[in-house]
């Protein structure tokens, strides 16, 4: 809220605050070769994430297991009720989406695939997205995939959504004018001020971001590049974020899903 | 004023310039001064240094040694007086799209072409007239190549 309203920018929204990333010298790349973000930040930071008892984001991961066993709604269910173990039924499903969801005919993402659940066939109130317990639960399904190759997009019926995610991420924006591409293609393994800017890989979602102190979604991550650049965000929900993630899934293929990360 | 309110009505669709001074660009410059005034280099350099006004050292490097953090996206600032002329110097800062239509430099001083800007930057340049003065004559005074 503070950095919304005093549009701060490109140097604290990008983290400018938490000192200095390391600072690979590493020059432009053919597309082809993909580096997580995670071989951008501290060795710290990356010691952290690789432990599980350190990994702030194994909060939220034991807190979504709670509330995967824990009845709720109309309907008295859990979501183990119907969907049994879940590093048997969930296992891989986190690295498939955004995925086509015949009912609306439209890409879906994870969080609202589990609101639909929430709502279809628990019978309870959807969390608002970004609660604790959409986090708790994303992170939890995610972790049943870590360390399995990101599939997304295989469904045609994605194709025309996937190319707007493209095309949103070509354009530029903002007062100060920049499309993702200038950054996350173009320039990545450059420093912005403190920052370098990485590849802009969604592989670890929800995760644990040092500058949020807090684990936060995906649009979370976009809508702060956006504000960066003096763009106005999208309210969260919109179809804009579900069809840039079904563009980076995508183009992420066969990288590893690292859910839950850790990133400055 | 009667002038200015004469001209407002004629062009409607540019009402929203009445904000910004205009500025005639020859060549690859704009060789006046858009106040009119020189700027003053003290406050210049004050600008070039804040990551939330100037936001240059982001991308560039320069002559701060004070500055810890400056970013590696685009050509050392040192030297530019010598580089550019003052004209050619205002005009980069004002839109460096027009010498370098792939430019990410922001355009400081315009608010043509620009796409979903944040609310609270909407119908503002980045920089006002006055501090795209100040900027250019504390650029100018960069004569030190490195
Ligand atoms: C001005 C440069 C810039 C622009 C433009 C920009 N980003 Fe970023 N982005 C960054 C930086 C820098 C980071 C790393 C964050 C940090 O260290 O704070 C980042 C991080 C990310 C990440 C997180 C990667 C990870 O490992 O978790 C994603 C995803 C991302 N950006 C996507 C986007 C998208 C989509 C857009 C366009 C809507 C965009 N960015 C626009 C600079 C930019
Ligand atoms: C009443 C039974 C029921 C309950 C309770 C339920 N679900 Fe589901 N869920 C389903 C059915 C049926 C499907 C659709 C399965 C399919 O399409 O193959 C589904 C699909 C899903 C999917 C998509 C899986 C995929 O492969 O794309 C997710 C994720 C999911 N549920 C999560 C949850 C979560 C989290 C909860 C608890 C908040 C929950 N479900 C509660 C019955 C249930
Ligand atoms: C987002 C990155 C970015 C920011 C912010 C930025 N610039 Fe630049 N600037 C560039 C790039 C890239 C170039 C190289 C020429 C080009 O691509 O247009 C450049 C070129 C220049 C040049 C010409 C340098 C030379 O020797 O050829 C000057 C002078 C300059 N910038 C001044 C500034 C000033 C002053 C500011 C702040 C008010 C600023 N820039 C902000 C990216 C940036």
């Amino acid at each position: 809220m503070r950095r919304a309203l005093t549009g701060v920018v490109l140097a604290a929204g990008f983290g400018g605050a938490l000192g200095l990333c390391i600072s690979l010298a590493l020059a432009q790349s053919p597309p082809s070769e993909h580096k997580s973000g995670f071989e951008f930040i501290s060795p710290e930071s990356q010691a952290t994430q690789q432990d599980d008892f350190s990994n702030p984001g194994m909060l939220w991961v034991a807190e979504g297991e709670a509330l995967w066993s824990a009845q709720a709604g109309a309907s008295g269910r859990s979501c183990a009720g119907c969907h049994g173990d879940a590093a048997v039924s969930m296992k891989g499903v986190a690295a498939r989406y955004p995925v086509y969801f015949a009912e609306s005919g439209q890409p879906i993402d994870l969080q609202s695939r589990i609101n639909v659940c929430r709502k279809v066939n628990q019978k309870a109130a959807p969390f608002p997205l970004e609660s604790r317990e959409l986090l708790a639960l994303s992170a939890f399904i995610g972790k049943q995939s870590r360390g399995m190759p990101i599939t997304t997009g295989e469904d045609k019926r994605l194709e025309p959504f996937r190319a707007r995610g493209q095309e949103l991420y070509e354009q530029r924006q903002g007062q100060l004018n920049f499309s993702c591409a200038n950054c996350h293609d173009d320039n990545w393994g450059k420093r912005l001020a403190s920052s370098v800017i990485p590849q802009s890989h969604p592989t670890g979602y929800p995760l644990y971001r040092l500058e949020w102190q807090s684990m936060g979604s995906l649009q979370r991550r976009l809508r702060n590049c956006m504000v960066g650049v003096r763009a106005e965000p999208y309210p969260y929900g919109s179809q804009e974020y579900v069809e840039l993630e079904l563009f980076l899934m995508t183009r992420a293929k066969g990288m590893p899903l690292e859910t839950p990360a850790v990133r400055p | 004023m009667a002038a200015a309110l004469t001209l407002l009505a004629i062009i409607p669709g540019q009402v929203w310039a009445q904000a910004l001074r205009p500025y005639e660009i020859v060549g690859d410059a704009i060789p006046q001064s858009l106040t009119g005034a020189r700027g003053d280099p003290t406050r210049g350099r004050a600008i070039v240094v804040d990551r939330q006004k100037g936001l240059c050292l982001l991308c560039h490097t320069g002559p701060f040694p004070e500055q810890r953090f400056q970013g590696n996206l685009a050509p050392d600032l040192a030297g530019v007086g010598t580089r550019w002329s003052d004209g050619q110097l205002r005009l980069k800062i004002v839109d460096s799209r027009r010498l370098n239509p792939a430019t990410i430099m922001p355009p400081y001083y315009t608010l043509d072409g620009l796409a979903r800007v944040g609310r609270n930057w909407q119908d503002k340049p980045v920089l006002s007239a006055e501090q795209v003065e100040d900027v250019v004559a504390f650029l100018t005074t960069l004569t030190e190549t490195p």
